[in-house]
């Protein structure tokens, strides 16, 4: 599977993100007013030069209204986008494939995601009308499964992995206290992570991203007019999304231990950017760790470690903010909660801070200094075993 | 008309309450023994397919029923035929019937009554669950179980019935109003008065019929709805004491409807070819029959499996129930729901287009590659080949854990939820929840087997799916 790629035909020349966490005084129309407006001042684009845009929610809104009446956007086209955890990463690379096709000048991609007015805890997915057959277990027990697949594969004990997994919430939630924009913003000792109430199978509540609202959204143009907005403009190199045949559920040769949707996303991505060695080539991640497993599997999916080997480069701290490749620099969902379709493009404003430079000082990570100048993000929607996945790479600089 | 029963089957619930921790939680008087308790997720339609797969498991080959009648004092349904599911649940052919025989005690006669008369092969299932308000002796003294019996012709016949005999009248010993969560009793020794000539009626007209005597009768079952009759029958002159069969109040507690099946059945399992067999039952009345076994049933022994014995359904029991997850589980305690929505019940139209998965547990395989595909599907996720498939049931196929989880989150009638992917032998794997089961007992590679089950009930509708369950022992 590859896909040819837009690698350097379009940039992104504005970026806004709100806080995230409960805005028990915001609706969506306030969050996609904040996070719009702040991107059309960030690219010094005025809302009526924006051509068309792409928004991004899972259910805060159906059609393209939900973006263009609180906007009052004059006639624009407006596309509604979900897929999953995806949505928002689908929304960028739906209006990134339209500015690159010359069909438009300038988009605007944006997700939105209003969770906290459901009263209900933890994520709650829409459904189908159904047999009933499907066992309704929550987000957190489905990649809970991965945990004991990996520690009988790979002969880690349940208390080995139980100190990766709280050590991976330590440093998500120790990168998020540095970040003003975060749900939590305090750091959380491992004892507590390691001691918080179970959730599902061995998660505690610390294993787990919150459940918040928030909002963020990118100007994106045509890579030869991107120094017209900006003297930094943030190229787009890979852009990958697969939806997996969902044979993991069915197929006693799945493990449990992998993302298949993952490797065969974050391959083609590296071919569409021109990566071969994404640990020594990347800047930073910012990769879906929607629960501590997933990340702790998606380093290896993602390239950053050989399998099986994931658990200890995470205990020595590859992985950190002063780490050889910082994954949630900005704290990730473990500190920004997930709000369905914000998070993707949430990911990309912290590649978009870091990359110019422009993360605070106490946050920014050592990489760039050393002159890496790639950034990736990653979302992962569904299920181990049944699931999308998306990858992007974006760079500081055109390939020369 | 059928010659006699060719294959039974007994279900008891995994778990046991001990009487004891009703009288240690209500400051009661002590109690001995223990009564057999419905899982949360069990029903009386769920208990009648597992007795059902258990009699149909020891079938002569060939002998498929034809027609399919369950009896019950506590349907899941009204209106609804729930034999109906049963049916589906056991794979039956389109052709069988099936028909509910409903609310009264008696009914469990009924039910094998009309299947011993039946052209052609028939099945009886009696099912119950006997609940009482807490502290009470219907409590105590109820159990939840079910029995089935399949009667056919031909040289499968293990038991010939020799002689029947009723004796009916009218009067008000046991009573509830439709809707009412607990039956009325008149005074007790009211009804040892009236039931015993009845009782005495019956057995004389049914040892004319056969022409026997007390002395050739080699067992004695003696079950119905009024304990204090049931016992004074039992110690009438009618019957040879060493003759009477353990009647299992002790540790199954009574389970209405489903309590003669089960009482027959473990004489069944243990009388010699061509022992005597009179069975008793009061209920409104009395019936009285007497049984031939055949030498057939040694070819039965054989052919069962041993953990299918009504012995080793109550060894196999779990006797550490508490009796706060007792009264959850009967709808005596309310407990607070997690704050998360209620299940979506089954919408109509997609349970009805999967009905042989849904209920009869049915797969597919490719016929190209060979791939067993759970659930069924229409194109293969090996080899890719489309609408070639042929269905498989897997209700009988057992499996083996590959991971797990328990999810405290999920909303469940008995949190917390456990879940597990399960690979089956053969090829195939299915997430679901595991029941029976201890969630800190759980490890990759246990072995399970999978159980018919109720997963939730909203809106007013049952959501009936299978579960996997550890096996245990021998089984």
């Amino acid at each position: 599977m590859a896909t040819r790629g837009i690698r350097d035909r379009v940039a992104i020349v504005g970026m806004g993100c709100t806080r995230f966490g409960e805005h028990w005084d915001k609706g969506v129309d306030d969050l996609l007013i904040e996070a719009a407006g702040e991107a059309f001042g960030s690219a010094g684009v005025a809302k009526d030069d924006v051509d068309a845009f792409w928004l991004g929610t899972m259910g805060s809104g159906i059609s393209g209204l939900t973006l263009s009446r609180p906007l009052r956007l004059d006639y624009k086209p407006v596309t509604r986008i979900e897929n999953m955890c995806a949505t928002g990463s689908e929304a960028f690379r739906n209006a990134c494939y339209a500015v690159a096709s010359g069909a438009i000048d300038i988009a605007m991609a944006i997700g939105a995601e209003k969770l906290k007015d459901s009263g209900t805890s933890g994520l709650v997915i829409p459904s189908q009308p159904s047999d009933g057959t499907a066992p309704e277990l929550t987000a957190p027990a489905l990649f809970s499964l991965l945990a004991p697949a990996y520690e009988q594969k790979y002969g880690v004990s349940a208390e080995e992995l139980k100190g990766v997994l709280s050590r991976i919430a330590w440093k998500n939630h120790r990168n998020g206290s540095l970040n003003s924009r975060a749900q939590f913003r305090h750091e959380v000792d491992m004892e507590t992570i390691a001691h918080s109430p179970i959730v599902a199978g061995q998660l505690g509540i610390f294993d787990c991203s919150g459940v918040s609202d928030g909002a963020a959204a990118a100007v994106i143009v045509r890579a030869e007019d991107a120094y017209r907005y900006t003297d930094k403009p943030i190229f787009v190199k890979a852009l990958s999304f697969v939806a997996g045949p969902a044979t993991g559920t069915a197929d006693p040769g799945y493990d449990y231990t992998t993302f298949p949707e993952v490797v065969r996303a974050g391959h083609n991505a590296y071919l569409e950017a021109g990566v071969e060695d994404p640990r020594a080539e990347l800047a930073m991640a910012e990769v879906h760790d929607c629960f501590t497993p997933t990340e702790l599997v998606l380093y290896e999916d993602l390239g950053f470690s050989e399998r099986g080997n994931g658990w200890k480069e995470a205990l020595a701290g590859v992985f950190d903010l002063d780490g050889e490749l910082p994954v949630n620099p900005d704290g990730g969902l473990k500190a920004f909660g997930h709000p369905i379709g914000a998070s993707g493009l949430r990911m990309l404003f912290e590649c978009w801070l870091q990359l110019r430079g422009e993360a605070p000082p106490e946050r920014t990570i050592k990489s760039i200094g050393a002159g890496r100048k790639l950034a990736l993000t990653h979302n992962l929607g569904g299920a181990p075993g049944e699931c999308v996945s998306f990858v992007s790479i974006v760079g500081s600089e055109p390939t020369s | 008309m059928n010659s006699g029963i060719v294959a039974y089957g007994v279900y008891l619930p995994y778990w046991r309450l001990a009487r004891q921790s009703i009288a240690d939680a209500l400051e009661m008087p002590a109690s001995r023994g223990t009564r057999s308790v419905a899982s949360y997720d069990e029903d009386t339609t769920t208990m009648a397919v597992e007795a059902g797969r258990i009699t149909l498991a020891g079938a002569p080959e060939g002998t498929s029923p034809a027609e399919l009648v369950l009896a019950t004092t506590a349907p899941a349904y009204l209106d609804k035929t729930n034999a109906v599911a049963v049916h589906a649940a056991l794979g039956l052919e389109r052709s069988c019937s099936a028909f509910d025989m409903n609310g009264a005690l008696r009914s469990g006669s009924a039910a094998l009554r009309y299947a011993a008369r039946a052209v052609g092969p028939a099945l009886a299932v009696l099912s119950d669950l006997r609940n009482g308000l807490p502290g009470g002796a219907d409590e105590r003294e109820g159990g939840d179980g079910a029995a089935a019996f399949l009667f056919g012709s031909g040289p499968g016949v293990i038991v010939e019935e020799v002689a029947y005999a009723s004796a009916t009248a009218e009067f008000l010993d046991r009573w509830k109003l439709p809707g009412e969560a607990a039956a009325h009793l008149w005074e007790e020794r009211f009804g040892e008065y009236i039931y015993l000539p009845l009782a005495e009626e019956a057995i004389a007209a049914a040892f004319k019929q056969a022409g026997v005597t007390t002395a050739d009768i080699d067992h004695v079952v003696v079950t119905g709805s009024h304990t204090r009759a049931v016992r004074a029958v039992q110690r009438s002159t009618w019957i040879r004491p060493g003759a009477l069969a353990d009647d299992l109040t002790g540790v199954v507690g009574n389970t209405g409807t489903a309590h003669q099946g089960i009482v027959l059945a473990s004489v069944l399992d243990i009388a010699a070819p061509g022992a005597v067999i009179l069975a008793v039952t009061l209920a409104d009345g009395a019936e009285a029959a007497i049984l031939r076994v055949t030498e057939a049933i040694l070819a039965y022994r054989r052919r069962r499996h041993p953990s299918d014995t009504v012995s080793a359904k109550i060894a196999g029991g779990r006797t550490d129930l508490a009796y706060a997850r007792f009264l959850t589980w009967k709808d005596q305690v309310r407990r607070e729901p997690p704050r998360r929505p209620e299940p979506a019940p089954p919408a109509a139209p997609p349970a009805a287009r999967h009905e042989s998965w849904k209920f009869g547990f049915t797969a597919s395989r490719c016929e190209v590659c060979g791939t067993r595909l759970v659930p069924p599907g229409r194109v293969c996720i090996a080899c890719g080949s489309t609408d070639q498939m042929t269905e498989e049931r897997l209700a009988n196929v057992p499996g083996v854990v590959a991971t797990f989880s328990v999810d405290r989150l999920a909303f469940t009638p008995n949190p917390p939820m456990v879940v597990a992917v399960i690979d089956f032998d053969g090829g195939g794997r299915l997430r679901c929840e595991l029941t029976d089961v201890d969630p800190q007992a759980v490890g990759i590679g246990d072995r399970v087997a999978m159980t018919f089950r109720k997963g939730s009930t909203s809106q007013g509708i049952h959501n009936y799916f299978w579960k996997a369950r550890p096996t245990r022992g021998k089984e």
